[in-house]
């Protein structure tokens, strides 16, 4: 049932107070104003709460259990973070600058934490997500070139494990986008990136530790390569949870760094969003950030607007201030000891899960299986399929019914039948070994009776659903009536 | 070992696990790694318990004057509006608040009938057809806009009125620059503080692909779509930034002529929150939703014939199309949608038509008794809840001086506005009561 | 008639002496899944034998659809808006796309034979 179902003709669930300003001529022509209200829902406060309660035991989340989404980081989400930022939400951004002290030493402090984990020399938290960043990057790698004179830098280089937003991002900033094929160790081919580096390359973008879970080991040769041709190195922020208090993207000869604040520092994923993707950058590109930047002058913050070759607004205002304060929170809880102590459990928990499952399902690129992947892995499913007639969609639904999220599924794209398995540190060993079995469960399940596998889910609010009707004849809002 | 409160390894736990992957120590799982930090090194503070972290947090916001604690006559796009309990409590319950993107559509049915519903009630108060599940804010909303309006036009110009929100223009700037479209800005009558006509028509030629305006404008003056729309050719899209809240007194753009509705959700229910997170709204006609950004819910049936609800035209989106997606847009703002959605459910039709008239008609009492006092109004286009004044030689120094007696008087307009540095833009909302204009109409002088 | 197919997985068929029928193999639509959009080529467009002629949408994936031939497009096939499925349905009968005026009808001659294809796609995948 929809809200507009639930609602009927002269109900209320809000009130305000007696009005005792005098009525005055507002003065507007009529045409200018609506006809009639709109059609928005009549119902009480207690429809309001059925309805949405109702609606929210209808999703799985990470406060329910395992949510293994590769790339996603879908860590637990601290309690005390919301209470924190519950603290800061009655602020409005153009108050003066002297009333909003507290808020902008928070995003300094905050900013100059995050500085010193990427090893970057300055960092704008505006950016919305993830893929805000990776825009907001590569315009400041375009100013940078075209500040230089360097015209001719028109593309970028993207290995084709990278994330869809990636690609994405570059074009948006203007770039023409190259994919190279990774080697069949599932790192990038230094031979394919040779061919393609030259004086028109204007970056290369790389997720480290990469999409398949493997850490590009041959890093600093890439930004030796990427460097000697003019090139800058983007990192990719979204695997940061696997190296924390062990090696430094600013470090290994990245020029830009973004940080997804929603998965490396475990402020909530809201069904999608907001999250926060703030951008660091090393001492040479600093001129070129989005303004405003908190600066700190005799113990006095302020937001810097004073960037002449800055790349200008990507947003309003100065970001998703209130996750910025619940990524805060949790760097001052868990500390340097502690950020370490969880990336060192991440990768530990990937390779413990990978061991298990790895007993009788393949994993991608694991030839040399002394290799340990980092904070996630990618399951294969092409075996399975070929044997059994099973997909990866079929097991993914089956793990549904048996109470676990799926892991992200067909990504990365050069692995065709993809389970891209990230646990996460806030996992237990136990909880590791139920999901292993009930991937094993599944594939016995698979070899028995493929054809049950396709009925699931049964066990969920609803089942598979007509997703090819409902994208060809979309139904986009409630058919009134 | 030291514990943490969100990590469960014990060390029992590390040496069986260590023992089954076939290493000896954790440091094995890192040989690829160049370790160029220990964490020793790191300039950040140890770990903290939950008390004390507490108490850090909590001085941090004390060093802050809260808009609760004040009289509040600031707009400017974000605005300071009642929630009602019931909208925050249902927003917060945890699985909205945890969980992801509704990937496995079976297992996030409340994610998206939420959305779709936030859906329907944007298109209505848009009067559009189709509305997407959020973007970042209302400025990357407005630049989206305008690449969307480009790609359907394929001509590399754009229009921007000049009393669109000034922080609205500068993103819109980053976001077409790159793609090599120009951008004009079109003047505002010094009358009315509506767009100017004359000069929309003058700049009106066959390479324009797209133009902007806002409704109410920055000055608060609602502009004349009709007319606009009677000056920018059919095949041009119109592009409407429009507040929310007007629209459920002013006629729909939709209904006006306007192609692209987009706008800063904020005010439908979402804290202020320093500027964020609020949400981007975005609606478009049907006939060019396969050129739309973003996410898109639509309801289907399941295999047994149940109403149910997936992402929808994902094949626009940035994991499948990659380079050439519409965007480059993954997460967004679906959570806060969600929370307009619960404050739209509750404020209903009547709702949020009585706070839009009460807010209207607080500022014009307000705008009446500056006038009385000798503050002239700059504009005399008609407007609702916010509008400009002339506030005399160094408002700024004043504005600050009443912050001290418990007001956030109208924003000096000097910082976006050269040549308006004896300007300032008042806003009301439903919060504002009488004896508040009072004090403010003595601590202005 | 003569009906030859690409490696890019279309076929083409020539209907009457310089006009051909085109649309993608059974094969293709095999491996696309559900189709659930196919933006059209204009009519009176003109193409070269490899550009690519339209994108074909399923639920989660886009693909180009290559020109087989050069050519200009006479007709489309007006079905394929409202009922994208027919592709899914038969895709080398009234799942075509579209008709093109061939420019130069010796470019069939590189085209493969259905049982050139077949062999073709078993070696693919």
């Amino acid at each position: 049932m929809t809200i507009f179902d639930r609602s009927k003709k002269g109900r209320r669930a809000y009130t305000l107070p007696e009005y005792d300003v005098p009525e005055v001529d507002l003065g507007i022509p009529e045409h200018l104003l609506r006809e009639e209200r709109p059609e928005l829902p009549e119902v009480y406060e207690v429809d309001v709460v059925r309805h949405y309660a109702d609606l929210e035991a209808k999703n799985y989340s990470v406060d329910r259990g395992f949510y293994p989404l590769g790339s996603c980081t879908m860590k637990y989400n601290p309690k005390l973070n919301e209470d924190m930022a519950a603290l800061f939400r009655w602020l409005h951004p153009y108050q003066p600058i002297e009333t909003i002290q507290g808020a902008l030493q928070l995003m300094y402090e905050l900013k100059e934490m995050l500085m010193e984990i990427t090893g970057t020399d300055d960092m704008t938290l505006t950016p919305s997500a993830g893929a805000h960043g990776e825009l907001t990057g590569m315009l400041i790698i375009r100013a940078y070139h075209l500040d230089k004179g360097d015209v001719k830098r028109t593309k970028v280089i993207v290995p084709d494990s990278a994330h869809g937003t990636n690609p994405a991002s570059a074009t948006m900033a203007g770039f023409k986008v190259i994919e190279i094929k990774s080697s069949d160790e599932g790192l990038v081919d230094l031979k394919e990136l040779e061919k393609e580096l030259d004086d028109t390359t204007a970056a290369i973008m790389l997720t480290n530790p990469n999409t398949l879970g493997y850490f590009e080991r041959d890093i600093v040769k890439i930004s030796e390569m990427a460097h000697e041709a003019g090139a800058l190195l983007y990192y990719d922020g979204a695997n940061l949870n696997a190296i924390i208090g062990r090696a430094r993207p600013g470090d290994m000869g990245f020029d830009v760094v973004h940080l997804n604040l929603h998965k490396t520092f475990s402020t909530p994923h809201g069904m999608g969003g907001p999250g926060s993707g703030p951008i660091g950058v090393k001492n040479f590109l600093r001129d070129f950030l989005p303004v405003p930047v908190v600066r700190r002058e005799k113990g006095d913050y302020y937001l810097d607007y004073n960037l002449p070759k800055s790349i200008g607004m990507v947003r309003s205002f100065y970001g998703n201030f209130g996750v910025l304060v619940k990524a805060y929170t949790y760097i001052l809880t868990m500390g340097k000891d502690g950020l370490r102590m969880a990336s060192d459990m991440a990768v530990l928990n990937a390779n413990y899960l990978k061991k298990l499952i790895g007993e009788f399902y393949p994993v991608a690129y694991d030839k040399d299986e002394k290799r340990p992947c980092m904070h996630e892995f990618v399951a294969d499913g092409t075996k399975l399929l070929k044997e059994t007639g099973v997909k990866t969609l079929d097991v993914a639904k089956a793990l549904l019914d048996r109470g676990f999220h799926a892991p992200t599924i067909y990504f990365p794209l050069i692995v065709h039948e993809a389970l891209m398995i990230e646990p996460t540190e806030t996992e237990t060993k136990e909880t590791l070994e139920a999901f292993a079995n009930a991937m094993k469960e599944i594939v016995e399940e698979a070899r028995r009776n493929p054809e049950k596998l396709k009925e699931a889910p049964v066990n969920t609010p609803v089942r598979r659903l007509d997703e090819a009707t409902a994208s060809r004849k979309p139904i986009v809002k409630w058919p009134k009536g | 070992m030291k514990r943490y409160p969100y990590i469960p390894h014990t060390e029992e736990d590390i040496k069986e696990m260590l023992s089954t992957i076939g290493v000896e120590s954790i440091d094995d799982l890192f040989v690829d790694v160049p370790k160029t930090i220990s964490p020793e090194d790191l300039k950040i503070p140890e770990s903290k318990d939950e008390l004390t972290v507490r108490s850090i947090v909590e001085s941090l916001a004390k060093k802050n004057t809260f808009l609760n604690d004040m009289r509040v006559f600031m707009g400017a796009g974000i605005y300071y509006r009642y929630i009602p309990s019931v909208v925050y409590h249902m927003a917060s319950k945890p699985n909205f608040v945890t969980a992801y993107t509704p990937y496995q559509a079976e297992v996030s049915q409340g994610t998206l009938q939420a959305l779709f519903e936030y859906q329907t009630m944007i298109s209505e108060l848009t009067g559009m057809e189709v509305t997407n599940a959020s973007m970042y804010d209302g400025a990357s909303a407005l630049a989206e806009g305008m690449l969307m309006a480009v790609r359907l036009s394929k001509k590399k110009k754009i229009l921007i009125a000049s009393n669109v929100h000034p922080e609205y223009v500068r993103a819109t700037k980053t976001y077409v620059t790159p793609q090599g479209i120009e951008v004009v800005m079109v003047a505002y009558d010094r009358e009315t503080g509506q767009i100017d006509l004359d000069d929309l028509r003058k700049s009106m030629d066959d390479t324009v692909g797209g133009v902007a305006v806002q409704y109410p404008n920055f000055f608060g003056i609602v502009e004349d779509l009709k007319a606009i729309r009677e000056v920018v050719p059919e095949n041009i899209p119109l592009v409407v930034s429009a507040d929310p809240i007007a629209l459920a007194l002013l006629k729909p753009p939709g209904s006006l002529g306007a192609d692209i509705v987009v706008g800063e959700g904020q005010a439908l229910g979402n804290f202020p929150s320093l500027g964020g997170p609020g949400f981007g709204f975005f609606s478009t006609k049907m006939k060019y939703v396969r050129m739309m950004p973003g996410r898109l819910i639509g309801q289907t049936k399941d295999v047994d014939g149940k109403t149910g609800y997936v992402m929808i035209l994902q094949t626009r989106e940035q994991h499948i199309r990659r380079s050439k997606a519409t965007s480059n847009i993954c997460s967004n703002h679906a959570h806060n949608a969600v929370m307009a959605a619960i404050y739209m459910s509750t404020m209903g039709k009547e709702g949020i038509f009585e706070v839009a008239k009460r807010s209207a008609n607080t500022a014009h009492y307000l705008a009446k008794n500056l006038e009385e006092r000798g503050f002239k109004l700059s504009f005399k286009g008609p407007f609702l809840f916010e509008f400009v004044f002339n506030a005399g030689e160094d408002y700024e120094k004043r504005w600050k001086g009443m912050v001290k007696k418990g007001i956030l008087g109208p924003l000096p307009m000097g910082r976006f506005f050269s040549d308006m540095n004896d300007r300032a833009l008042a806003a009301t909302t439903e919060m504002v009561k009488k004896e508040d204009i009072e004090a403010l109409l003595e601590a202005i002088i | 008639m003569m009906k030859k197919y690409t490696k890019t997985h279309e076929w083409v068929e020539v209907i009457e002496e310089s006009r051909a029928r085109m649309g993608i193999s059974d094969h293709a639509q095999d491996q696309l899944g559900d189709i659930v959009y196919l933006d059209l080529p204009e009519v009176g467009s003109e193409f070269k034998k490899g550009e690519v002629l339209t994108t074909i949408e399923s639920v989660k994936s886009a693909e180009d659809i290559y020109a087989p031939i050069s050519g200009k497009v006479t007709a489309v096939n007006e079905d394929l808006s409202d009922h994208p499925e027919l592709i899914n349905q038969d895709a080398e009968g009234k799942g075509w796309i579209a008709e093109m005026e061939m420019v130069d009808p010796s470019e069939m001659d590189d085209l493969l034979t259905e049982e050139e294809y077949k062999k073709f796609v078993e070696e693919e995948g």
